[in-house]
Protein backbone atom coordinates (compact mmCIF):
# COMPACT_ATOMS: atom_id res chain seq x y z
CA UNK A 1 0.00 0.00 0.00
CA UNK A 2 1.43 3.47 -0.42
CA UNK A 3 2.86 4.68 2.53
CA UNK A 4 0.82 8.20 2.66
CA UNK A 5 -2.49 6.31 2.68
CA UNK A 6 -2.75 5.23 6.32
CA UNK A 7 -1.51 8.55 7.65
CA UNK A 8 -4.74 10.23 5.69
CA UNK A 9 -6.85 7.21 6.56
CA UNK A 10 -6.31 8.25 10.27
CA UNK A 11 -7.39 12.02 9.88
CA UNK A 12 -10.70 10.87 7.86
CA UNK A 13 -14.13 10.50 9.73
CA UNK A 14 -16.33 7.27 8.87
CA UNK A 15 -18.69 7.13 6.56
CA UNK A 16 -18.02 10.70 5.27
CA UNK A 17 -18.30 11.68 1.65
CA UNK A 18 -15.19 12.10 0.16
CA UNK A 19 -13.66 13.96 -3.08
CA UNK A 20 -10.08 12.72 -4.29
CA UNK A 21 -8.46 15.42 -6.94
CA UNK A 22 -6.41 13.63 -8.69
CA UNK A 23 -7.00 9.95 -7.38
CA UNK A 24 -4.75 8.14 -9.93
CA UNK A 25 -5.57 4.39 -9.79
CA UNK A 26 -8.11 4.75 -6.79
CA UNK A 27 -5.64 2.85 -4.25
CA UNK A 28 -6.83 5.62 -1.45
CA UNK A 29 -10.29 5.69 -2.19
CA UNK A 30 -10.38 1.74 -2.28
CA UNK A 31 -8.51 2.29 1.00
CA UNK A 32 -11.22 4.55 2.48
CA UNK A 33 -14.34 2.84 1.14
CA UNK A 34 -12.83 -0.86 2.34
CA UNK A 35 -11.95 1.02 5.79
CA UNK A 36 -13.84 3.85 6.60
CA UNK A 37 -17.13 3.00 4.92
CA UNK A 38 -16.53 6.24 3.18
CA UNK A 39 -18.56 7.10 -0.08
CA UNK A 40 -15.93 8.54 -2.50
CA UNK A 41 -15.10 10.26 -6.03
CA UNK A 42 -12.13 10.50 -7.56
CA UNK A 43 -10.97 13.08 -10.45
CA UNK A 44 -8.28 11.87 -12.87
CA UNK A 45 -7.52 13.00 -16.52
CA UNK A 46 -4.89 9.90 -17.22
CA UNK A 47 -6.87 7.48 -18.89
CA UNK A 48 -4.55 4.44 -17.73
CA UNK A 49 -5.16 5.25 -13.95
CA UNK A 50 -8.45 5.74 -14.70
CA UNK A 51 -8.97 1.99 -16.34
CA UNK A 52 -7.18 1.05 -12.99
CA UNK A 53 -9.88 2.87 -10.79
CA UNK A 54 -12.73 1.34 -12.97
CA UNK A 55 -10.54 -2.23 -12.80
CA UNK A 56 -10.93 -1.49 -8.81
CA UNK A 57 -14.84 -0.51 -8.53
CA UNK A 58 -13.66 2.79 -7.67
CA UNK A 59 -16.09 6.58 -8.89
CA UNK A 60 -13.39 7.88 -11.06
CA UNK A 61 -14.80 10.75 -12.56
CA UNK A 62 -12.72 12.05 -15.99
CA UNK A 63 -12.32 15.67 -14.68
CA UNK A 64 -9.22 18.42 -15.92
CA UNK A 65 -8.57 19.99 -12.13
CA UNK A 66 -7.58 22.83 -13.73
CA UNK A 67 -10.38 23.67 -15.70
CA UNK A 68 -12.10 24.31 -12.74
CA UNK A 69 -14.36 22.33 -10.43
CA UNK A 70 -17.51 24.79 -10.57
CA UNK A 71 -19.48 22.05 -11.00
CA UNK A 72 -18.93 20.53 -7.16
CA UNK A 73 -22.10 22.60 -5.66
CA UNK A 74 -20.69 24.18 -2.50
CA UNK A 75 -20.86 22.05 0.78
CA UNK A 76 -21.43 18.91 -1.38
CA UNK A 77 -19.03 16.71 0.48
CA UNK A 78 -17.38 16.04 3.90
CA UNK A 79 -13.63 16.37 3.27
CA UNK A 80 -12.08 17.06 -0.11
CA UNK A 81 -8.37 15.46 -0.45
CA UNK A 82 -5.27 15.97 -2.43
CA UNK A 83 -2.37 14.10 -2.57
CA UNK A 84 0.84 15.29 -4.21
CA UNK A 85 -0.95 17.25 -7.06
CA UNK A 86 -1.23 20.64 -5.06
CA UNK A 87 2.00 21.97 -6.58
CA UNK A 88 0.56 20.96 -10.01
CA UNK A 89 -2.05 23.04 -10.60
CA UNK A 90 -2.12 26.03 -12.22
CA UNK A 91 -2.88 27.90 -8.86
CA UNK A 92 -2.78 26.32 -5.77
CA UNK A 93 -3.97 29.12 -3.92
CA UNK A 94 -7.38 28.91 -5.60
CA UNK A 95 -7.72 25.48 -5.73
CA UNK A 96 -7.36 25.43 -1.83
CA UNK A 97 -10.58 28.10 -1.74
CA UNK A 98 -11.88 25.56 -4.01
CA UNK A 99 -11.32 22.88 -1.58
CA UNK A 100 -12.74 24.21 1.17
CA UNK A 101 -15.84 25.56 -0.73
CA UNK A 102 -16.84 22.17 -2.06
CA UNK A 103 -15.64 20.52 1.35
CA UNK A 104 -15.98 21.45 4.77
CA UNK A 105 -12.58 20.11 5.16
CA UNK A 106 -9.61 19.29 3.33
CA UNK A 107 -6.27 17.27 3.10
CA UNK A 108 -3.42 18.03 1.38
CA UNK A 109 0.05 16.83 1.19
CA UNK A 110 2.84 18.17 -1.20
CA UNK A 111 6.71 17.67 -1.23
CA UNK A 112 9.22 19.91 1.06
CA UNK A 113 11.48 22.06 -1.29
CA UNK A 114 13.17 23.27 2.06
CA UNK A 115 14.17 20.10 2.86
CA UNK A 116 18.32 20.19 3.81
CA UNK A 117 19.02 17.87 0.89
CA UNK A 118 17.48 20.34 -1.29
CA UNK A 119 19.29 23.38 0.09
CA UNK A 120 22.82 21.40 0.12
CA UNK A 121 21.90 20.40 -3.92
CA UNK A 122 20.69 24.16 -4.47
CA UNK A 123 24.02 25.89 -2.71
CA UNK A 124 26.75 23.36 -3.93
CA UNK A 125 25.92 22.74 -7.22
CA UNK A 126 23.83 26.08 -8.01
CA UNK A 127 21.39 23.89 -9.92
CA UNK A 128 17.69 23.50 -9.31
CA UNK A 129 17.60 19.94 -7.28
CA UNK A 130 16.45 16.92 -8.30
CA UNK A 131 15.78 14.24 -5.35
CA UNK A 132 14.16 11.35 -4.30
CA UNK A 133 10.62 13.22 -3.34
CA UNK A 134 11.16 15.91 -6.23
CA UNK A 135 12.66 13.32 -9.33
CA UNK A 136 12.04 15.77 -12.28
CA UNK A 137 13.82 18.02 -14.03
CA UNK A 138 13.27 21.66 -14.02
CA UNK A 139 12.27 21.63 -17.85
CA UNK A 140 9.71 18.55 -17.70
CA UNK A 141 8.72 18.49 -14.12
CA UNK A 142 4.79 19.07 -13.44
CA UNK A 143 5.57 20.21 -9.78
CA UNK A 144 5.24 23.82 -11.04
CA UNK A 145 4.06 25.81 -7.93
CA UNK A 146 6.45 24.08 -5.64
CA UNK A 147 7.14 25.55 -2.09
CA UNK A 148 8.25 24.89 1.54
CA UNK A 149 6.57 23.85 4.87
CA UNK A 150 7.45 27.37 5.84
CA UNK A 151 5.66 29.23 2.54
CA UNK A 152 2.31 26.92 2.67
CA UNK A 153 2.15 27.86 6.42
CA UNK A 154 2.26 31.36 5.34
CA UNK A 155 -0.54 30.91 3.13
CA UNK A 156 -2.60 29.07 5.44
CA UNK A 157 -1.89 31.86 7.85
CA UNK A 158 -2.83 34.80 5.07
CA UNK A 159 -6.06 32.58 4.58
CA UNK A 160 -6.82 32.53 7.94
CA UNK A 161 -7.27 28.84 7.58
CA UNK A 162 -7.94 26.36 10.55
CA UNK A 163 -5.01 23.82 10.90
CA UNK A 164 -7.06 20.95 12.31
CA UNK A 165 -3.83 18.88 11.73
CA UNK A 166 -0.37 18.96 10.54
CA UNK A 167 1.97 16.27 9.75
CA UNK A 168 5.62 16.05 8.47
CA UNK A 169 7.31 12.94 7.37
CA UNK A 170 10.51 12.30 5.84
CA UNK A 171 11.51 9.90 2.35
CA UNK A 172 10.21 6.67 4.50
CA UNK A 173 7.42 8.27 5.90
CA UNK A 174 8.87 8.50 9.08
CA UNK A 175 8.39 10.91 12.05
CA UNK A 176 11.59 11.24 14.44
CA UNK A 177 12.01 13.57 16.85
CA UNK A 178 14.90 15.85 14.85
CA UNK A 179 11.93 16.51 12.44
CA UNK A 180 9.21 17.46 15.15
CA UNK A 181 12.09 19.90 16.26
CA UNK A 182 13.16 20.89 12.52
CA UNK A 183 10.27 20.53 10.08
CA UNK A 184 11.15 22.85 7.44
CA UNK A 185 14.87 21.25 7.09
CA UNK A 186 14.45 17.88 7.71
CA UNK A 187 10.84 16.72 6.58
CA UNK A 188 9.93 15.95 2.74
CA UNK A 189 6.58 15.63 3.01
CA UNK A 190 3.62 17.57 4.51
CA UNK A 191 0.17 16.59 5.04
CA UNK A 192 -2.07 18.94 5.99
CA UNK A 193 -5.94 18.58 7.42
CA UNK A 194 -7.55 22.19 6.99
CA UNK A 195 -10.85 23.62 7.90
CA UNK A 196 -12.59 27.04 7.04
CA UNK A 197 -11.47 30.41 7.66
CA UNK A 198 -12.09 30.57 11.14
CA UNK B 1 -19.29 -22.65 -39.66
CA UNK B 2 -18.12 -21.39 -42.49
CA UNK B 3 -14.38 -20.31 -42.63
CA UNK B 4 -15.17 -16.52 -42.86
CA UNK B 5 -17.08 -16.27 -39.63
CA UNK B 6 -14.12 -14.77 -37.59
CA UNK B 7 -14.03 -16.91 -33.71
CA UNK B 8 -14.34 -13.83 -32.12
CA UNK B 9 -18.23 -13.07 -33.24
CA UNK B 10 -21.27 -15.07 -31.88
CA UNK B 11 -21.74 -16.38 -35.26
CA UNK B 12 -24.93 -17.34 -36.98
CA UNK B 13 -27.93 -16.03 -34.98
CA UNK B 14 -31.56 -16.27 -36.04
CA UNK B 15 -34.08 -13.33 -34.67
CA UNK B 16 -37.20 -14.39 -32.80
CA UNK B 17 -40.17 -12.88 -32.41
CA UNK B 18 -42.50 -12.63 -29.24
CA UNK B 19 -45.93 -11.72 -29.65
CA UNK B 20 -48.01 -10.52 -26.52
CA UNK B 21 -51.43 -10.60 -27.16
CA UNK B 22 -52.95 -8.47 -24.32
CA UNK B 23 -53.38 -4.92 -24.79
CA UNK B 24 -50.32 -2.24 -24.06
CA UNK B 25 -51.25 1.12 -23.04
CA UNK B 26 -48.69 3.87 -24.29
CA UNK B 27 -48.37 6.82 -22.28
CA UNK B 28 -50.06 9.06 -24.81
CA UNK B 29 -53.40 7.02 -23.94
CA UNK B 30 -53.41 5.01 -26.78
CA UNK B 31 -53.74 1.80 -26.83
CA UNK B 32 -51.89 -0.62 -28.84
CA UNK B 33 -54.21 -4.08 -28.82
CA UNK B 34 -51.17 -6.45 -29.26
CA UNK B 35 -47.36 -6.30 -29.27
CA UNK B 36 -45.09 -7.49 -31.53
CA UNK B 37 -40.77 -7.74 -30.55
CA UNK B 38 -38.15 -8.96 -33.12
CA UNK B 39 -35.15 -10.03 -30.86
CA UNK B 40 -31.71 -11.79 -30.87
CA UNK B 41 -29.67 -13.00 -28.14
CA UNK B 42 -25.91 -14.26 -27.65
CA UNK B 43 -24.66 -16.40 -25.08
CA UNK B 44 -25.92 -17.77 -22.38
CA UNK B 45 -28.56 -17.14 -19.39
CA UNK B 46 -26.40 -18.36 -16.15
CA UNK B 47 -28.69 -20.61 -13.40
CA UNK B 48 -29.03 -17.08 -10.77
CA UNK B 49 -30.10 -15.47 -13.94
CA UNK B 50 -27.75 -12.47 -12.82
CA UNK B 51 -25.64 -12.10 -16.00
CA UNK B 52 -28.56 -10.49 -18.56
CA UNK B 53 -27.57 -7.29 -20.60
CA UNK B 54 -29.75 -5.47 -22.31
CA UNK B 55 -28.40 -3.52 -25.34
CA UNK B 56 -30.41 -0.58 -26.34
CA UNK B 57 -30.95 0.46 -29.69
CA UNK B 58 -30.14 4.51 -31.12
CA UNK B 59 -32.54 6.03 -33.74
CA UNK B 60 -31.50 3.98 -36.94
CA UNK B 61 -30.30 0.86 -34.94
CA UNK B 62 -32.08 -2.29 -34.58
CA UNK B 63 -32.19 -6.30 -32.67
CA UNK B 64 -29.44 -7.13 -34.94
CA UNK B 65 -26.45 -6.32 -33.19
CA UNK B 66 -24.12 -9.06 -33.41
CA UNK B 67 -22.94 -11.91 -35.61
CA UNK B 68 -24.46 -13.11 -38.75
CA UNK B 69 -28.20 -14.22 -40.31
CA UNK B 70 -26.26 -16.73 -42.38
CA UNK B 71 -23.18 -17.97 -43.32
CA UNK B 72 -22.77 -15.52 -46.59
CA UNK B 73 -24.24 -12.45 -44.96
CA UNK B 74 -22.33 -9.86 -46.01
CA UNK B 75 -21.73 -8.05 -42.67
CA UNK B 76 -22.55 -8.68 -39.58
CA UNK B 77 -25.04 -6.72 -36.53
CA UNK B 78 -24.43 -3.36 -35.87
CA UNK B 79 -22.33 -3.59 -32.91
CA UNK B 80 -20.50 -6.38 -33.96
CA UNK B 81 -17.45 -5.35 -32.82
CA UNK B 82 -18.13 -4.96 -29.26
CA UNK B 83 -20.41 -7.46 -28.76
CA UNK B 84 -19.05 -11.46 -28.77
CA UNK B 85 -16.66 -14.04 -27.18
CA UNK B 86 -13.52 -11.76 -25.67
CA UNK B 87 -15.27 -8.40 -26.52
CA UNK B 88 -15.70 -6.07 -24.07
CA UNK B 89 -19.79 -7.22 -23.76
CA UNK B 90 -18.10 -11.07 -23.71
CA UNK B 91 -20.73 -13.55 -24.34
CA UNK B 92 -18.74 -16.02 -22.59
CA UNK B 93 -19.62 -13.91 -19.33
CA UNK B 94 -23.06 -12.39 -20.44
CA UNK B 95 -26.13 -13.16 -21.85
CA UNK B 96 -27.14 -10.10 -24.30
CA UNK B 97 -30.56 -9.41 -25.39
CA UNK B 98 -31.05 -6.82 -28.44
CA UNK B 99 -34.64 -6.18 -30.09
CA UNK B 100 -35.93 -3.41 -32.50
CA UNK B 101 -38.00 -0.96 -30.85
CA UNK B 102 -41.72 -0.37 -30.31
CA UNK B 103 -42.39 1.77 -33.59
CA UNK B 104 -39.70 0.31 -34.99
CA UNK B 105 -39.34 -1.00 -38.76
CA UNK B 106 -37.40 -4.22 -38.51
CA UNK B 107 -39.85 -6.27 -37.37
CA UNK B 108 -41.55 -5.09 -34.29
CA UNK B 109 -44.77 -3.55 -34.08
CA UNK B 110 -44.56 -0.40 -35.83
CA UNK B 111 -46.39 1.94 -38.46
CA UNK B 112 -45.53 -1.01 -41.17
CA UNK B 113 -47.89 -3.34 -39.53
CA UNK B 114 -50.99 -3.71 -39.45
CA UNK B 115 -53.64 -1.95 -37.37
CA UNK B 116 -56.43 -4.72 -36.68
CA UNK B 117 -58.98 -1.69 -36.31
CA UNK B 118 -58.93 -0.42 -40.10
CA UNK B 119 -56.99 -3.33 -41.50
CA UNK B 120 -55.00 -1.49 -43.07
CA UNK B 121 -51.07 -0.26 -42.50
CA UNK B 122 -50.73 2.07 -39.22
CA UNK B 123 -48.52 4.32 -41.69
CA UNK B 124 -48.68 8.12 -39.96
CA UNK B 125 -51.67 6.53 -37.27
CA UNK B 126 -49.17 4.72 -35.50
CA UNK B 127 -49.32 5.93 -32.02
CA UNK B 128 -46.76 8.53 -30.27
CA UNK B 129 -43.97 6.41 -28.63
CA UNK B 130 -41.49 7.40 -25.74
CA UNK B 131 -38.43 6.27 -24.21
CA UNK B 132 -40.73 5.16 -21.46
CA UNK B 133 -42.90 3.38 -23.32
CA UNK B 134 -40.28 1.33 -24.99
CA UNK B 135 -38.65 1.09 -21.32
CA UNK B 136 -41.76 -0.62 -20.13
CA UNK B 137 -42.59 -3.16 -23.76
CA UNK B 138 -38.20 -3.86 -22.77
CA UNK B 139 -39.53 -5.27 -19.36
CA UNK B 140 -42.27 -7.25 -20.71
CA UNK B 141 -39.74 -8.42 -23.09
CA UNK B 142 -37.16 -9.26 -19.89
CA UNK B 143 -40.33 -11.11 -18.16
CA UNK B 144 -41.16 -13.30 -20.92
CA UNK B 145 -36.87 -13.90 -20.53
CA UNK B 146 -37.64 -14.58 -16.86
CA UNK B 147 -35.11 -11.81 -16.54
CA UNK B 148 -35.60 -10.09 -12.70
CA UNK B 149 -32.92 -7.80 -13.17
CA UNK B 150 -30.48 -6.68 -15.85
CA UNK B 151 -26.89 -7.02 -14.94
CA UNK B 152 -26.79 -3.65 -17.20
CA UNK B 153 -28.43 -1.86 -19.57
CA UNK B 154 -26.21 -0.31 -22.19
CA UNK B 155 -27.25 1.80 -24.91
CA UNK B 156 -25.20 4.89 -27.20
CA UNK B 157 -27.00 7.96 -27.78
CA UNK B 158 -30.42 7.60 -27.80
CA UNK B 159 -30.18 3.54 -26.84
CA UNK B 160 -28.24 5.48 -23.57
CA UNK B 161 -31.37 7.38 -22.69
CA UNK B 162 -33.23 4.50 -22.78
CA UNK B 163 -30.63 2.97 -20.23
CA UNK B 164 -31.21 6.21 -18.00
CA UNK B 165 -35.21 6.03 -18.12
CA UNK B 166 -34.26 2.13 -16.91
CA UNK B 167 -32.63 3.16 -13.55
CA UNK B 168 -35.25 5.82 -13.01
CA UNK B 169 -38.75 3.45 -13.83
CA UNK B 170 -37.57 0.09 -12.82
CA UNK B 171 -34.75 0.86 -10.41
CA UNK B 172 -34.75 -2.96 -8.55
CA UNK B 173 -34.09 -4.28 -12.32
CA UNK B 174 -30.97 -2.34 -13.44
CA UNK B 175 -27.93 -3.19 -11.77
CA UNK B 176 -25.72 -1.27 -14.01
CA UNK B 177 -26.43 1.81 -16.77
CA UNK B 178 -24.04 2.11 -18.88
CA UNK B 179 -24.48 5.16 -21.16
CA UNK B 180 -22.61 6.18 -24.12
CA UNK B 181 -22.50 9.49 -26.21
CA UNK B 182 -26.10 10.47 -24.41
CA UNK B 183 -28.15 13.51 -23.14
CA UNK B 184 -30.50 13.72 -20.41
CA UNK B 185 -32.37 15.83 -22.71
CA UNK B 186 -31.37 17.40 -26.08
CA UNK B 187 -30.27 21.26 -26.78
CA UNK B 188 -32.45 23.70 -28.86
CA UNK B 189 -30.02 22.69 -31.66
CA UNK B 190 -30.40 19.06 -31.85
CA UNK B 191 -34.17 19.63 -32.25
CA UNK B 192 -33.69 21.81 -34.99
CA UNK B 193 -31.27 19.40 -36.73
CA UNK B 194 -34.06 16.80 -36.09
CA UNK B 195 -36.61 18.89 -37.78
CA UNK B 196 -34.95 19.56 -40.06
CA UNK B 197 -34.56 15.88 -41.22
CA UNK B 198 -38.06 15.81 -40.83
CA UNK B 199 -39.28 18.68 -42.99
CA UNK B 200 -36.82 16.26 -45.62
CA UNK B 201 -39.27 13.83 -45.37
CA UNK B 202 -42.49 15.35 -45.03
CA UNK B 203 -42.04 17.84 -47.53
CA UNK B 204 -41.19 14.62 -50.38
CA UNK B 205 -43.95 14.32 -52.82
CA UNK B 206 -43.92 10.63 -52.54
CA UNK B 207 -44.46 10.76 -48.52
CA UNK B 208 -48.22 11.06 -49.37
CA UNK B 209 -48.86 12.32 -45.55
CA UNK B 210 -47.48 9.66 -44.65
CA UNK B 211 -49.82 7.02 -46.57
CA UNK B 212 -46.32 6.10 -49.05
CA UNK B 213 -46.97 2.64 -48.20
CA UNK B 214 -51.01 2.48 -50.02
CA UNK B 215 -49.35 3.82 -53.31
CA UNK B 216 -46.58 1.63 -52.92
CA UNK B 217 -44.18 4.63 -52.97
CA UNK B 218 -41.55 5.46 -50.75
CA UNK B 219 -40.24 9.20 -50.07
CA UNK B 220 -36.75 7.86 -50.38
CA UNK B 221 -35.43 11.49 -51.84
CA UNK B 222 -36.58 13.24 -48.01
CA UNK B 223 -35.30 9.87 -46.28
CA UNK B 224 -32.09 10.21 -47.86
CA UNK B 225 -31.50 14.06 -47.23
CA UNK B 226 -32.37 13.59 -43.88
CA UNK B 227 -29.89 10.77 -43.63
CA UNK B 228 -27.23 12.87 -45.28
CA UNK B 229 -27.93 15.89 -42.77
CA UNK B 230 -27.39 13.45 -39.24
CA UNK B 231 -24.73 11.35 -41.33
CA UNK B 232 -22.61 15.32 -41.23
CA UNK B 233 -23.82 16.46 -37.66
CA UNK B 234 -22.71 12.81 -36.57
CA UNK B 235 -18.80 13.31 -37.44
CA UNK B 236 -16.40 16.36 -36.90
CA UNK B 237 -14.96 18.60 -38.80
CA UNK B 238 -11.40 17.15 -37.94
CA UNK B 239 -12.94 13.64 -39.10
CA UNK B 240 -14.49 14.41 -42.57
CA UNK B 241 -11.24 15.92 -43.62
CA UNK B 242 -9.21 12.87 -42.13
CA UNK B 243 -11.46 10.59 -44.05
CA UNK B 244 -11.96 12.98 -47.27
CA UNK B 245 -10.03 16.29 -47.33
CA UNK B 246 -11.00 17.46 -50.52
CA UNK B 247 -10.67 14.55 -52.83
CA UNK B 248 -12.51 14.54 -55.61
CA UNK B 249 -14.17 11.58 -57.10
CA UNK B 250 -12.65 12.77 -60.51
CA UNK B 251 -10.20 14.94 -62.30
CA UNK B 252 -12.23 16.19 -64.83
CA UNK B 253 -14.28 19.00 -63.85
CA UNK B 254 -16.94 18.67 -66.74
CA UNK B 255 -17.35 15.00 -66.66
CA UNK B 256 -18.62 15.09 -62.75
CA UNK B 257 -20.93 17.50 -63.10
CA UNK B 258 -23.71 16.03 -60.46
CA UNK B 259 -21.32 14.25 -57.93
CA UNK B 260 -18.11 16.41 -57.89
CA UNK B 261 -16.12 15.79 -54.07
CA UNK B 262 -15.74 12.31 -52.08
CA UNK B 263 -17.68 13.46 -49.57
CA UNK B 264 -20.68 14.09 -52.01
CA UNK B 265 -20.14 10.63 -52.63
CA UNK B 266 -20.00 9.23 -49.65
CA UNK B 267 -23.14 11.11 -48.20
CA UNK B 268 -25.18 10.27 -50.98
CA UNK B 269 -23.96 6.35 -50.90
CA UNK B 270 -24.65 6.76 -46.78
CA UNK B 271 -28.46 8.47 -47.92
CA UNK B 272 -29.22 6.40 -50.70
CA UNK B 273 -29.06 2.67 -49.35
CA UNK B 274 -30.49 4.53 -46.02
CA UNK B 275 -33.37 5.45 -47.74
CA UNK B 276 -34.03 1.82 -49.37
CA UNK B 277 -33.61 0.01 -45.24
CA UNK B 278 -35.73 2.27 -43.34
CA UNK B 279 -38.99 3.22 -42.98
CA UNK B 280 -40.13 7.13 -42.83
CA UNK B 281 -43.05 7.20 -40.35
CA UNK B 282 -40.47 5.17 -38.44
CA UNK B 283 -37.81 8.03 -38.67
CA UNK B 284 -40.38 10.56 -37.40
CA UNK B 285 -41.33 8.77 -34.48
CA UNK B 286 -37.89 7.89 -32.95
CA UNK B 287 -36.56 10.94 -33.99
CA UNK B 288 -39.98 12.50 -31.90
CA UNK B 289 -39.13 10.21 -29.41
CA UNK B 290 -35.81 11.33 -28.79
CA UNK B 291 -36.82 15.12 -28.89
CA UNK B 292 -39.14 14.54 -26.20
CA UNK B 293 -37.37 12.76 -23.80
CA UNK B 294 -36.76 14.74 -20.29
CA UNK B 295 -36.64 12.12 -17.43
CA UNK B 296 -36.41 15.49 -15.13
CA UNK B 297 -39.71 16.75 -15.93
CA UNK B 298 -41.16 14.40 -14.13
CA UNK B 299 -39.09 15.99 -11.25
CA UNK B 300 -40.04 19.70 -11.48
CA UNK B 301 -36.82 19.85 -13.84
CA UNK B 302 -34.54 18.11 -11.30
CA UNK B 303 -32.17 15.65 -12.16
CA UNK B 304 -31.08 14.94 -9.33
CA UNK B 305 -34.38 14.26 -7.49
CA UNK B 306 -35.17 11.95 -10.84
CA UNK B 307 -31.76 10.17 -10.49
CA UNK B 308 -31.91 9.44 -6.81
CA UNK B 309 -34.48 6.84 -7.67
CA UNK B 310 -32.19 5.34 -9.52
CA UNK B 311 -30.31 1.69 -7.43
CA UNK B 312 -28.37 1.11 -10.33
CA UNK B 313 -24.36 2.09 -10.22
CA UNK B 314 -23.58 4.07 -13.50
CA UNK B 315 -20.74 4.54 -16.50
CA UNK B 316 -20.98 7.67 -18.85
CA UNK B 317 -18.67 7.83 -21.35
CA UNK B 318 -18.75 11.01 -24.13
CA UNK B 319 -16.03 11.72 -27.01
CA UNK B 320 -14.18 14.62 -27.20
CA UNK B 321 -15.26 15.40 -30.67
CA UNK B 322 -19.05 14.72 -30.57
CA UNK B 323 -20.90 18.14 -30.96
CA UNK B 324 -24.82 16.28 -31.10
CA UNK B 325 -24.19 14.66 -27.78
CA UNK B 326 -21.02 16.65 -26.67
CA UNK B 327 -19.15 15.98 -23.47
CA UNK B 328 -20.80 18.69 -21.62
CA UNK B 329 -24.15 17.14 -22.03
CA UNK B 330 -22.50 13.64 -20.41
CA UNK B 331 -20.93 15.66 -17.87
CA UNK B 332 -24.04 17.17 -16.78
CA UNK B 333 -25.58 13.43 -15.83
CA UNK B 334 -22.17 12.73 -14.32
CA UNK B 335 -22.70 15.49 -11.57
CA UNK B 336 -26.68 14.81 -10.97
CA UNK B 337 -25.52 11.61 -10.17
CA UNK B 338 -22.67 13.11 -8.19
CA UNK B 339 -25.43 14.94 -6.18
CA UNK B 340 -27.79 11.85 -6.31
CA UNK B 341 -25.21 9.85 -4.37
CA UNK B 342 -24.71 7.28 -7.26
CA UNK B 343 -21.49 5.12 -8.06
CA UNK B 344 -20.41 6.64 -11.39
CA UNK B 345 -17.72 6.41 -13.88
CA UNK B 346 -17.09 8.75 -16.09
CA UNK B 347 -14.74 9.21 -19.15
CA UNK B 348 -14.38 11.53 -21.95
CA UNK B 349 -12.52 10.10 -24.88
CA UNK B 350 -10.37 11.75 -27.32
CA UNK B 351 -11.00 10.46 -30.70
CA UNK B 352 -11.54 12.65 -33.68
CA UNK B 353 -14.77 10.71 -35.12
CA UNK B 354 -17.72 12.91 -33.76
CA UNK B 355 -20.90 11.14 -32.16
CA UNK B 356 -20.51 8.31 -34.57
CA UNK B 357 -17.22 6.91 -32.29
CA UNK B 358 -19.96 5.30 -29.96
CA UNK B 359 -19.88 2.83 -32.73
CA UNK B 360 -16.75 2.24 -33.76
CA UNK B 361 -13.45 0.34 -32.08
CA UNK B 362 -11.91 3.74 -30.56
CA UNK B 363 -9.36 1.63 -28.23
CA UNK B 364 -9.72 3.65 -24.84
CA UNK B 365 -13.21 3.65 -25.17
CA UNK B 366 -13.46 0.00 -25.64
CA UNK B 367 -10.69 -0.16 -23.04
CA UNK B 368 -12.70 1.50 -20.60
CA UNK B 369 -16.01 -0.76 -21.51
CA UNK B 370 -14.14 -3.69 -21.16
CA UNK B 371 -12.85 -2.70 -17.62
CA UNK B 372 -16.21 -1.97 -16.72
CA UNK B 373 -17.85 -4.42 -17.94
CA UNK B 374 -15.13 -7.09 -16.28
CA UNK B 375 -16.43 -5.46 -13.02
CA UNK B 376 -19.64 -6.12 -13.48
CA UNK B 377 -19.43 -9.43 -14.12
CA UNK B 378 -17.27 -9.99 -11.18
CA UNK B 379 -20.25 -8.55 -9.33
CA UNK B 380 -23.32 -10.07 -10.51
CA UNK B 381 -21.25 -13.61 -10.93
CA UNK B 382 -21.40 -13.92 -13.97
CA UNK B 383 -21.06 -16.98 -16.08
Amino acid sequence: MRPDISIIADLVTADSRVLDLGCGDGELLAHLRRTKGVNGYGLEIDPEMITSCIAAGVNVIEQDLDQGLTNFPSDSFDLVVMTDTLQSVKRPDVMLDEMLRIGRECIVTFPNFAHWRCRLYLASRGRMPVAKHLPHHWYDTPNIHLCTFADFEALCTTKRLRVIERLVVDSDYANHSLMSRFPNLMGTTAFYHLGRPQ
Amino acid sequence: MPDRIPPDSVGVVTPQHLTFHEPVALLCGRVLPHLELVYETYGELNAARSNAVLVCHALSGHHHAAGYHSADDERPGWWDNCIGPGKPIDTNRFFVVSLNNLGGCNGSTGPRSINPETGRTYGPDFPVVTVRDWVATQAMLADALHVDRWAAVIGGSLGGMQAMQWAIDLPERVAHAVLIASASRLSAQNIAFNEIARQAIVSDPEFNGGRYLDTASNPARGLMLARMLGHVTYQSDDGLRDKFGRDVKSGDLAAARDVQFQVESYLHHQGRSFSQRFDANTYLLMTRALDHFDPARDFNDDLVAALKRAQSDFLVVSFTTDWRFAPARSKEIVDALIAARKNVVSAVVDTPHGHDAFLLEVPRYFSVLRAYLQHVAERVNAR
